[in-house]
């Protein structure tokens, strides 16, 4: 079960013509494909859009009784081949990744897709993570469009427009046939507002009607001749109806004064930010009325010759509005001028950065450093002439720190990092490659393990230069969710083929944990709909790997780092892979804290452990704390005039997951620490024996107190 | 409100547009809070849009929330999707570093933005895992908050939330609800927490102690002090214990705080003898002291050579874990109520090293040099030992341990401490009538010395080579200038980086 229950939205989604949807970009957009007649789903997770896919499963009662399929597909790669289902019937399908990571993964199938071409509406819904909150390399997924010649939308960032581009995409790619990408930012996704409903729709077709009638053409197969013709298609014959159909429906949109010897580009999804500049200069009004003409490109691939060359008439500056690089739409613009011989002075890239997010400030400054040049009696005079200084605030950059992401309390993937660690210490340090998810943490202070990233379930494979082995084996990191989405065969495969001597660590927290909880093949849950319980290890045996170390508790610190010593001194030459199992501890705290609750109410004996440091018997030297990271463990100042450090301190969101005594155990560090047990409706017989004991060992303390001195208070 | 004076008026309404902004540490409820200052602005006749960024930066990162809003006129304004610097109405920021990081973002300008920050800590990693004292500075965080808000309030919103039964998120919306910065009363916030039907008592608790704190101000956290710590015990040992405290009275007053401080701690860890036995060394510098120097000498005196003195070993660590105050410290912290039961398990990992210092001297000098015994120690006793100190069987072992204190000055761990601790004042003192800045510095040096086993092992290498570098310095005018920059780059990392770094320095200019 996913992070984030859409249970009670879900129900939103039943809303019919002419009530009003109020919520979140993601929910919008699901109600947008099943306005338009969607007849089948999928996706893969990953932020922006992971939640799109929790909505959808979440949604599946509707989806069934609608006839629409859904599927939570293995990639991004099986979610757009899923997409082979509109080739041949005219059934629209949707599925939704992040880019440009999963496109990257997809590429191969929306490029055999985009050359076969589509008779239903193809729409891939990507969640374009470049910018601040992003976790991946900043790249732009607009190449890919203009590489396979499929279409790109970018609609301006509010739910009426974004529930349009949904329509407008469908009816796109069916004008053209070719698939449509719709492309929403990090902040798009979750962006909350309104927009008035439509009733659902079955789809005409189903994906069940189809397959009882299946149909098939070669021509529409990617072999020579027909890939030929396929290329000759896309220019003569999709693109020019791409065109038209862009233009007829006006999917770009014009703002402002009709006549203005100034004018801006801008994509879709920066429009707000545009206009926000231009309101901080008055320029523009509260609902984005503006005094300079705005070109809207809703569509950001194909760009339009005619419409740009209508909206440049009579203007003498242009300014593009383009986030990130290339500057793919800035060359295109710049070619069709220049083709047509006209002598507009155009802005972009050079008033704006070539890199980067366009944030608030930045679009100011670029807005300014246009009009500055283009027009400067059109800004404020402040700007034109600042008197009043800037305040004097202090700078904060040395005091403030940075805060990377790190493992939650009481992740199960800290202790095998502090095993890795020590295990570091003892033999020395190792070649290390990570892998995306969670465990890549593991590559920040306190832990510093593994020096690379090279793709999803990519560790072992990016390894690979030195599985022949050496004085060190290489140490390669993999993660559940990775594995099934493509260490399998990638990584694990590649590992067994080559005869790989290193050794693998699969991390296994029983869900796609850093996507926000969702299940895997390997997942503990039962799940209605889908098959959990395929342990990670038969997987292993069947790809032939023949060692295999599997560990059920990653807490044992000791037992961990006893493991990866063997795998790394054993005489065995192949392959070497430990399979690290204890489940998430974010989704086992929202699996068992209810149940817990429950339990105590219902007067059954619960015990709930949590750690505590005695802060006498610590010395400050923080060794625990380099071995673990916790956010609940941490630091306070002792009022005692004879102690220079911070002390270590638990908080009270600790929850017992056992790290700090394993890890105080295994590194020989300090006896400071202690387990708490707070036991909740004790047995009768239980409570009598703990008051017996509790009585002996008064009687003791009392006995010594008597015959020394001591401080009030001190232990 | 307007920072600019355009010759086109912009549109009023412009300024209308009120923007929040929250930024908080993942995991901190900064959803829940979004959502609730978004239901409560709908349900007042506003216009909202309230934006998030999610994905790993949710797993404990810093992370941001925001809001626009603007009444309701039935035509769609345009609402930005992020905070622009120096154009925020009102920045809520749920940690005292996350209050600098909004001020450092330039989100917090003098002329318009109502910040509302928690003055507790969620230390980030780098602060914590400095061997020294590497928590940042929250005053000059504050001092910043000062300076560039329009209005502050700067509470302990997770105590308050904590004291009530609930969670951050609440008592930051009581804030804002108390703070008045938008046009909403206190009923329309309520009524936001009643109808997201989550907790709902407990938040209002915390809403309600949230609003108060804006309204009335800060409430000074009281520290923790409960005055000086007092020595008890039977009476005559308590008079053998006021004769002690008599000798520290003549001290100069500068030195008198420490020198209690250090006395009561080492007759804490043995008894009066022992604390006559830190006076004497301790009366032995204030005598060659200075009052023109202000006592320094004397003052880290009284500090080191008590927390040289207080050493720990293992027959502290039994005592301390045995007392009966530790119990009840114990079950006040976990909150156990009468009728719950606790049990404790204590963490040790004794070593060769331990058992032999708990030995009588020669024996435990002999087991140490001979390779050969000390395997055999640490294969008798060298493993990971979980003790339940609730139990009777563990709890009479370290008992038993925890009472050896009448052995304990014949053991050889005592031995050791005794004559390092010798070795570590001449050494100090040795310079003193040259250069009495270096001896203080050198005195600090037992700082370095701390944790238990490797770390502690590390500490000593540390200290050793700090030490040794006052030989290269010997004579120079900033030589204690660079021991306490040597002794500073000791504490940054625990492999002793930074000290490599700066003794090559050293070694490049003598």
């Amino acid at each position: 079960m996913a992070e984030r229950s859409f249970k009670a939205e879900v129900e939103h989604l039943r809303k019919g013509t002419g009530d009003v949807f109020t919520g979140e970009g993601i929910l919008a957009l699901t109600k947008a494909l099943l306005e338009n007649g969607v007849g089948y789903v999928g996706g893969y997770q990953g932020a922006p859009i992971s939640h799109l896919m929790d909505v959808l499963a979440d949604a599946q009662g509707l989806l069934g009784e609608l006839g629409v399929r859904f599927e939570a597909n293995a990639s991004e790669s099986a979610a757009a081949a899923m997409l082979a289902a509109s080739v041949h019937y005219p059934i629209r399908g949707a599925v939704t990744f992040k880019g440009p990571v999963g496109v990257n993964v997809a590429s191969d199938a929306i490029a055999n897709l985009s050359s076969s071409g589509v008779t239903g509406g193809a729409l891939i819904i990507v969640g374009e993570d470049y910018g601040e909150g992003s976790s991946i390399m900043q790249e732009r997924s607009h190449g890919f469009a203009m590489k396979s010649q499929f279409w790109l939308l970018d609609p301006r960032p509010n739910l009426p427009s974004m529930t349009k581009a949904v329509k407008d995409g469908f009816e796109l790619s069916e004008a053209s046939n070719t698939p449509v990408m719709l492309m929403v930012r990090i902040r798009s996704c979750h962006v909350t507002g309104s927009f008035e409903t439509r009733d659902n729709v079955p789809p005409p077709l189903t994906v069940r009607d189809a397959v009882a009638n299946p149909q098939s053409d070669f021509n529409r197969v990617v072999l020579p001749p027909m890939s030929y013709l396929h290329e000759q298609d896309k220019v003569k014959n999709r693109w020019p109806a791409a065109e038209k159909f862009i233009t007829d429906n006006k999917l770009n949109e014009v703002f402002g004064p009709e006549k203005s010897p100034i004018g801006i580009v801008v994509q879709g999804g920066l429009y707000n930010g545009l206009i926000r500049a231009l309101q901080r200069l008055g320029l523009a009004d509260v609902f984005g009325q503006t005094e300079i003409p705005i070109y809207v490109l809703n569509v950001t691939y194909p760009l339009v010759k005619t419409e740009f060359d209508a909206f440049c008439e009579g203007k003498d500056h242009v300014l593009i509005v383009e986030e990130g690089q290339p500057d793919h739409i800035e060359q295109q613009l710049g070619s069709f001028l220049f083709k047509s011989g006209r002598k507009i002075k155009l802005y972009g890239k050079g008033v704006l950065p070539m890199a980067g997010e366009y944030t608030g400030q930045v679009m100011l400054d670029g807005v300014t450093g246009f009009l500055k040049s283009a027009a400067p009696d059109m800004l404020p005079g402040k700007v034109r002439a600042p008197n009043a200084p800037a305040p004097d605030i202090p700078d904060l950059s040395k005091t403030v720190p940075i805060r990377p992401p790190g493992f939650c309390t009481g992740c199960p993937e800290r202790p095998i990092f502090a095993a890795m660690k020590l295990t570091e210490q003892e033999l020395g340090k190792h070649q290390i490659t990570g892998d995306i998810g969670c465990h890549l943490f593991g590559s920040l202070p306190p832990f510093e393990i593994g020096g690379s990233t090279m793709g999803y379930g990519l560790g072992p494979a990016s390894n690979a230069a030195f599985d022949g082995g050496g004085e060190r084996r290489a140490i390669s990191i993999l993660g559940d969710g990775g594995f099934w989405h493509n260490g399998l065969s990638s990584s694990i495969g590649n590992m067994v083929f080559n005869k790989s001597d290193s050794v693998a660590v699969i991390i296994d927290n029983y869900y796609s944990a850093a996507t926000g909880g969702q299940d895997v093949l390997s997942s503990r849950a039962h799940n209605a709909t889908k098959s959990t319980n395929n342990p990670i290890s038969a997987a292993l045996k069947g790809v032939g790997v023949e060692w295999i170390r599997q560990i059920d508790h990653t807490y044992d610190v000791g037992h961990v780092r006893a493991v990866l010593r063997e795998a790394l001194t054993t005489d065995y030459k192949g392959p070497k892979v430990i399979v690290a199992s204890s489940e998430c501890m974010l989704n086992k705290q929202r699996r068992e804290k209810p149940v817990r609750t429950k339990a105590i109410k219902d007067g059954r004996r619960v015990d709930i452990p949590r750690f505590g440091v005695d802060s006498d018997v610590c010395t400050g030297d923080h060794a625990c704390i380099r071995l673990s990271g916790c956010p609940s463990l941490s630091l306070k100042r002792l009022d005692d005039p004879l102690r220079d450090d911070p002390v270590a301190h638990i908080d009270q969101t600790c929850v017992g997951c056992g790290n700090c005594g394993e890890v105080a155990d295994a590194a020989v560090l300090c006896p400071s620490f202690y387990r708490v047990d707070l036991v909740h409706n004790p047995g009768r017989f239980e409570t009598w024996h703990a008051r017996q004991r509790s009585r002996i060992i008064g009687w003791l303390q009392t006995r010594r107190d008597g015959r020394r001195l001591r401080l009030d208070g001190a232990a | 409100m307007n920072l600019q004076l355009p010759t086109a008026a912009p549109d009023a309404r412009v300024g209308a547009i009120l923007k929040l902004a929250i930024m908080a540490v993942g995991g901190q409820g900064g959803g829940v809070l979004t959502s609730w200052i978004e239901n409560t602005a709908r349900a007042s006749g506003y216009d909202v849009q309230a934006t998030s960024v999610a994905g790993v930066s949710q797993r404990t990162g810093a992370t941001i929330y925001y809001v626009e809003m603007t009444p309701h006129t039935g035509k769609q304004p345009i609402f930005a999707l992020a905070p622009s610097a120096g154009d925020v109405d009102v920045l809520i920021a749920a940690e005292m570093m996350e209050v600098g990081r909004a001020i450092l973002r330039g989100f917090v300008t003098p002329d318009r933005t109502t910040l509302i920050g928690s003055t507790h800590r969620a230390l980030a990693v780098s602060e914590k895992t400095v061997p020294g004292d590497g928590i940042a500075d929250a005053e000059e965080v504050r001092a910043g908050a000062e300076i560039a808000a329009q209005r502050l309030i700067l509470a302990n919103m997770e105590q308050l939330a904590v004291d009530a039964g609930s969670v951050i998120s609440a008592s930051l919306l009581g804030a804002l609800a108390g703070s008045g910065a938008l046009p909403f009363d206190r009923e329309d916030y309520e009524e936001s927490i009643r109808a997201a039907g989550k907790g709902v008592e407990p938040s209002l608790r915390a809403f309600a102690a949230g609003f108060d704190a804006a309204v009335k101000g800060e409430i000074k956290e009281t520290p923790k002090t409960t005055g000086t710590p007092r020595m008890i015990g039977s009476e005559t040992l308590l008079k053998d214990w006021h004769q002690l405290e008599a000798r520290v009275a003549p001290m100069p007053e500068p030195v008198r705080v420490m020198a209690s401080a250090g006395l009561r701690k080492v007759v804490d860890f043995q008894n009066c003898d022992y604390g006559t036995a830190y006076l004497d060394r301790l009366d032995r510098l204030v005598a060659l002291d200075d009052a023109a120097k202000g006592w320094l000498l004397s003052i880290e005196g009284a500090k080191y050579i008590a927390n040289a003195m207080a050493y720990d070993d293992i027959i502290r660590v039994a005592d301390l874990k045995t007392r009966s105050p530790r119990f009840a410290r114990i079950r006040d912290e976990m909150g156990a109520s009468e009728g719950q039961l606790i049990q404790l398990t204590e963490f040790f990992h004794p070593r060769a090293e331990e058992i032999a210092g708990l030995m009588p001297a020669g024996m435990g000098a002999r087991a140490e040099s001979n390779p050969r015994t000390m395997a055999r120690l640490e294969s008798w006793f060298g493993k990971g030992r979980r003790l339940r100190t609730d139990s009777l069987r563990a709890y009479a072992m370290l008992y038993f341990l925890g009472g050896l204190k009448g052995y304990r000055l014949r053991t050889r761990r005592h031995a050791v401490e005794v004559s390092h601790l010798e070795s570590w004042l001449e050494r100090s003192l040795a310079p003193l009538e040259a250069d009495y800045a270096l001896s203080v510095e050198l005195l600090r040096c037992r700082r370095l010395i701390k944790g238990y086993s490797d770390t502690h092992a590390r500490g000593l290498t540390k200290f050793e080579t700090v030490m040794n570098a006052a030989q290269l310095l010997e004579g120079r005018k900033d030589g204690a200038e660079w021991i306490a920059r040597l002794r500073e780059a000791a504490l940054k990392d625990p492999e002793g980086k930074a000290l490599e770094g700066a003794l090559r320095t050293v070694r490049s200019f003598v």
